[in-house]
């Protein structure tokens, strides 16, 4: 499926990350890279490091060895905030939404950090601080024209189906426009239309706006249809990288996943 | 059949994102409005204002600001009394000892002063929450009291610890009156309601509610949690420190430090919980309640007791009173723990069908 969007240079990028909590080590060296535009999948058995990969990419979990090449720039780990700032959103695998708040203020979180005014002009309301809040809903009312949830944008969110619920939790990560979007696990515990949905709106994201996509996903078929490239981790090691077909076929993959037999 | 929103049409974002989008909200909130501004004015009684209506308003605002904190912020408080002494003696203090200071300086500034306090006990919730943040506030409570009464100079070095507030006086007019009091306490209170909306309808209030809701995820999208926090212990400080000065300088007139106690704290978390947990109407209404709560049973007392003939010990009325404030804090925790402003919230959608069934 060629859209022709173009895969560009490397823009992040691993080398030799550990991670561990106390004696138990989660990352053992693991070494790859991300390239701008492409969709780049995570996959592996559980508890192989997945997600604790993407918490190292923004900041959540700052790895006691390796390096991080963001941009070109050479750093130790990631903080949430710097990551946030230089455009990097995420999804979280067991959903992590506001449930006391509507959708719509929900997807308006995302856009915080491109909101400029402060508490006091937020107190008065008036001025700058009506103007931008209008202007980023016009943005955020974009978003939830793109994800098809017109009809529940002032319902809060914790009395969503769970399927909705995702699709919201992608639109506040979209609101903030970021350029490298991670997602853990988008259509976990998805029936089939509702995963087609999500496979649209991932490919529509990376087509249209040229996204950059880290996945983490359990359903094969989407990784391998959706996917450019596919590391697989198993036990916090990378045991295959590289395009769906050559990691279908590789020997290692088949046997974290299918198991050896004795 | 007259609350319904059909045919009103939002044909723009400034439209949809008002403080009341349904005309009959607006509508009864202008009717409010009038009713506290004119006709209770021209139709109380003296009693009314200083037994009910001005304490009514006063705990209102320091409910919003326990509110802000524990409703939209998620930080559990037990040091709201302590943040009002802050703001009532600081702004003593100010008038006392600053010739010619007005007096919304002196309150705007004694509001500052219990922000300031705010911040530096709200340092600890960067790191725990829960009880253990509800624990250690309740350090604030204590340590402040004992402040105030140990060292002098706060009450300017009275035998009795006890402090005369000032005359309200603006622009040469005294409020004096137990009316013209209510109607000063009246517009403070209305205005910091409205900035507190309007704060919490935008990007600072979704800070909070984020942090409150699900921090991590806060963090991740970009919003810091100690400015979010700090901001919102500074914040409700600050309107608990206003509500504490009103509370000194309309309400009693005299004050002591003793009477900033844990019980009031304790009061006004229960307003709180009674109105409702993240609601700026939930606030006036918990006030409203408690505070007419006395006054209803005493009334029902009078009643037996005069028109009925029966003979009740002396005291039941306060006793009772403690009895069904607990049963009503129990009873809303487990029914409705979103409190009167979730109730009236249902009974609006109810509404809207009425008289259909659906």
């Amino acid at each position: 499926m060629d859209t022709g969007r173009k895969i560009g240079d490397v823009i992040l990028s691993f080398e030799n990350i550990s991670l561990s909590f106390g004696g138990v080590k989660a990352l053992t060296n693991i070494g790859f890279d991300v390239r701008e535009h492409e969709i780049r999948a995570i996959i592996g058995p559980n508890g192989a490091g997945k997600s604790s990969m993407l918490n190292v990419i923004n900041g959540v979990y700052h790895p006691q060895e390796g390096e991080i090449i963001f941009h070109g720039k050479h750093r130790r780990d990631m903080n949430t905030y710097e990551s946030a700032k230089s455009g990097i959103a995420r999804t979280f695998q067991n959903i992590a939404l506001f449930k006391g708040m509507s959708v719509l203020d929900n997807i308006m979180t995302g856009r915080n950090l491109k909101m400029k005014s402060n508490f006091l002009l937020d107190a008065i309301y008036w001025g700058p601080a009506r103007r931008e809040e209008i202007e980023h809903r016009k943005k955020v009312e974009e978003i939830i024209d793109f994800l098809e949830i017109q009809h529940i944008r002032k319902t809060p969110v914790g009395r969503l189906a769970y399927g909705l619920q995702k699709r919201v939790e992608l639109g506040r990560a979209l609101a903030a426009e970021p350029s490298i979007l991670l997602l853990d696990e988008p259509m976990a515990g998805m029936n089939v239309e509702e995963k087609q949905d999500m496979c649209r709106f991932i490919l529509d994201v990376n087509d249209q706006l040229g996204t950059t996509i880290v996945l983490i996903e359990h359903d094969m078929g989407v990784v391998m249809d959706i996917s450019d490239r596919v590391v697989v981790l198993d036990y916090g090691k990378k045991i295959g990288d590289g395009t769906p077909d050559e990691v279908r076929t590789n020997r290692d993959v088949i046997n974290a996943y299918l198991g050896v037999a004795h | 059949m007259f609350y319904r929103e059909a045919g009103q049409f939002k044909a723009t974002y400034a439209e949809d994102s008002q403080i009341f989008p349904i005309r009959q909200d607006r509508i009864g909130m202008a009717i409010i409005l009038l009713v506290a501004f004119v006709a209770v004015p021209l139709f109380a009684s003296p009693y009314y204002f200083s037994a009910i209506l001005i304490p009514f308003l006063i705990f209102a605002l320091a409910t919003l600001g326990l509110n802000i904190l524990t409703g939209y912020a998620g930080q559990l408080s037990l040091g709201t009394a302590a943040f009002m002494a802050v703001g009532a003696f600081a702004s003593y203090n100010f008038m006392l000892r600053i010739d010619g200071m007005p007096i919304l300086i002196a309150f705007m500034l004694s509001g500052l002063c219990a922000a300031a306090v705010g911040i530096v006990f709200g340092l600890p919730s960067l790191r725990i929450r829960g009880f253990y943040l509800a624990a250690s506030t309740l350090a604030t409570q204590f340590f402040i009291v004992w402040c105030l009464t140990k060292i002098g100079w706060f009450t300017n070095y009275s035998s009795s610890g006890v402090i005369t507030a000032q005359q309200i006086e603006i622009l040469g007019y005294a409020f004096d009156t137990p009316m013209s009091k209510y109607l000063f306490v009246l517009i403070v209170v209305s205005v910091m309601a409205l900035l507190a909306k309007n704060m919490v309808r935008s990007n600072t209030g979704r800070s909070w509610m984020a942090i409150r809701d699900m921090d991590m995820a806060a963090e991740v999208i970009g919003f810091r949690p100690m400015r979010t926090k700090l901001l919102a212990f500074a914040v409700s400080s600050f309107y608990c420190g206003v509500a504490g000065a009103l509370y000194a300088y309309a309400y009693l007139g005299t004050v002591e430090p003793e009477g900033f106690s844990i019980e009031m704290s304790f009061r006004i978390l229960f307003m709180v919980i009674i109105g409702g947990i993240g609601s700026v109407l939930g606030s006036f209404l918990g006030s409203a309640f408690i505070v007419l709560l006395p006054t209803a049973l005493n009334v029902m007392f009078h009643f037996l007791e005069k028109d009925l003939g029966l003979e009740l010990p002396s005291g039941i009325s306060s006793s009772v009173e403690l009895m069904v404030f607990g049963a009503l804090i129990i009873f809303f925790l487990i029914v409705e723990p979103h409190g009167l402003a979730r109730l009236w919230q249902i009974g609006k959608e109810k509404l809207r069908l009425w008289p259909f069934p659906h």
